[in-house]
């Protein structure tokens, strides 16, 4: 008898991981399936800030799938998941987060890896009743009919309370062999993983994507108001996730490291963008985005100097590098927080 | 065959996935030197060749960057 084979999206976070292991239970070879899109919440996040280095430098989903002993194929779907973001059929949730749309985007892309591959079905952790707008009844079958996938999308965890799909019908899975769970209570799935000895794994608070963060989600709508369009590139979305970004006025926004860790990630930046840090103190570097003026650029030499260890400090020098220009030496009394005013943060 | 592939100033997971996609381009045996600078690659990097069957012959810090070499095995 021929072995099956499934392709199962992995997030690397527990439901696709125990998806997993049901499936294999029953004798189906699998192997794992991840997309980066860029607004994922995932290791390099870990990599810019210091606060995180206590935590296991890890990617997630490779960590599922050694758990799991599977391959793991990691795709970059940075360009094709533009359209996704800022053209939403079915639109956004609470925050820029186009649940469905995403859901329905990495079912297709999973579909046709599969059938350049010559798998049989694809398999995701879906839980009914778990997300709003993603993972509901109602919403499952748009999801399998829209991506066209159909009868080839297994969601193991709850198949019970779903209609039968073809590898239950057609015998290579044993519908009763699989979860009947439904619900935002993570009890069961808890359960399983003890049963399986599953220890360790990830349990991302806010989900796996930054789109569905109320303050990330700001930062990027911010971004497009002030370009006049919604285009992006990596480095964009990467860098509203590190920083405090001030925006002093409509010319330019100032990202601020708060630690070394950033303070490293954004000298990666330098020849990009303007960017400067005090010398007369230790303190972070800032990058600049937009088209200040010389006043501008010492207002922002005077917040930079504020987040500095010569915050207390009558003067701070700050030296400014501009892109393509000469750098400059500015000492400046450093901003008080009181006058930076609120709603400069974005 | 020797090969270089330079990852730096890329975050993970953006450095396995170029590793990924060299390597299979290339053939059993072959060896791929990849220069990162996101330190997440200490761990990722040989994480997806221990799933995917490669091996990780060498890593070790020069200046700035993080060296990884890798050596491709077949299914």
């Amino acid at each position: 008898m021929t072995q099956r084979k499934a392709v199962a999206l992995i997030s690397g976070g527990l439901d696709s991981m125990l998806a997993v292991k049901m499936i294999q239970e029953q004798g189906v070879h699998v192997e794992g399936i991840n997309f980066f899109t860029g607004f994922c919440v995932e290791g390099h996040t870990h990599a810019i800030r210091n606060r995180d280095q206590t935590k296991p430098k890890r990617n997630n989903a490779l960590w599922v799938a050694e758990q799991l002993g599977i391959k793991l194929h990691i795709i970059d779907v940075i360009d094709e998941y533009k359209d996704v973001l800022l053209n939403p059929k079915h639109g956004y949730g609470k925050n820029m987060n186009p649940c469905l749309d995403c859901k329905g985007f990495m079912v297709k892309k999973a579909r046709q890896w599969m059938e350049a591959n010559d798998f049989d079905f694809i398999i995701t952790g879906e839980v009914i009743g778990q997300r709003p707008m993603s993972q509901r009844k109602d919403t499952m079958p748009v999801i399998a009919r829209e991506s066209g996938a159909d009868d080839r999308l297994l969601r193991p965890l709850c198949a019970q309370h779903l209609p039968e799909t073809l590898p239950e019908r057609e015998g290579w899975v044993d519908t009763s062999q699989l979860g009947a769970i439904t619900g935002r209570s993570r009890h069961e799935q808890m359960a399983l993983a003890e049963k399986w000895g599953f220890r360790d794994y990830a349990t991302p608070a806010g989900g796996c994507c930054f789109l569905t963060d109320a303050s990330y989600s700001k930062k990027l709508v911010d971004m497009w108001q002030h370009r006049g369009n919604r285009e992006y590139e990596l480095d964009d979305i990467m860098l509203l996730k590190v920083g405090r970004h001030i925006r002093p006025n409509q010319r330019f926004k100032l990202i601020v490291a708060r630690d070394a860790g950033e303070t490293s990630y954004l000298k990666g930046y330098r020849k990009q963008f303007t960017h400067m840090a005090a010398t007369s103190h230790g303190g972070p570097v800032t990058l600049i985005e937009g088209e200040p003026t010389r006043d501008d650029l010492e207002l922002a030499a005077r917040i930079t100097a504020r987040f500095g260890q010569g915050r207390n400090a009558d003067l701070v020098t700050v030296e400014i590098h501009p892109v393509g220009g000469e750098s400059v030496e500015l000492s400046i009394p450093p901003m008080p927080a009181s006058e930076i005013a609120q709603q400069w943060y974005v | 065959m020797k090969y270089q592939l330079d990852a730096t100033n890329l975050l993970c997971p953006m450095p396995v996935i170029r590793t990924q996609n060299r390597v299979a381009e290339l053939a059993e045996g072959d060896i791929l030197e990849v220069r990162c600078t996101d330190p997440g690659v200490l761990h990722d990097i040989p994480a997806w060749c221990r799933i995917n069957g490669h091996e990780v012959l060498d890593q070790h810090r020069d200046d700035a960057s993080i060296i990884i070499t890798v050596k491709v095995h077949g299914d």
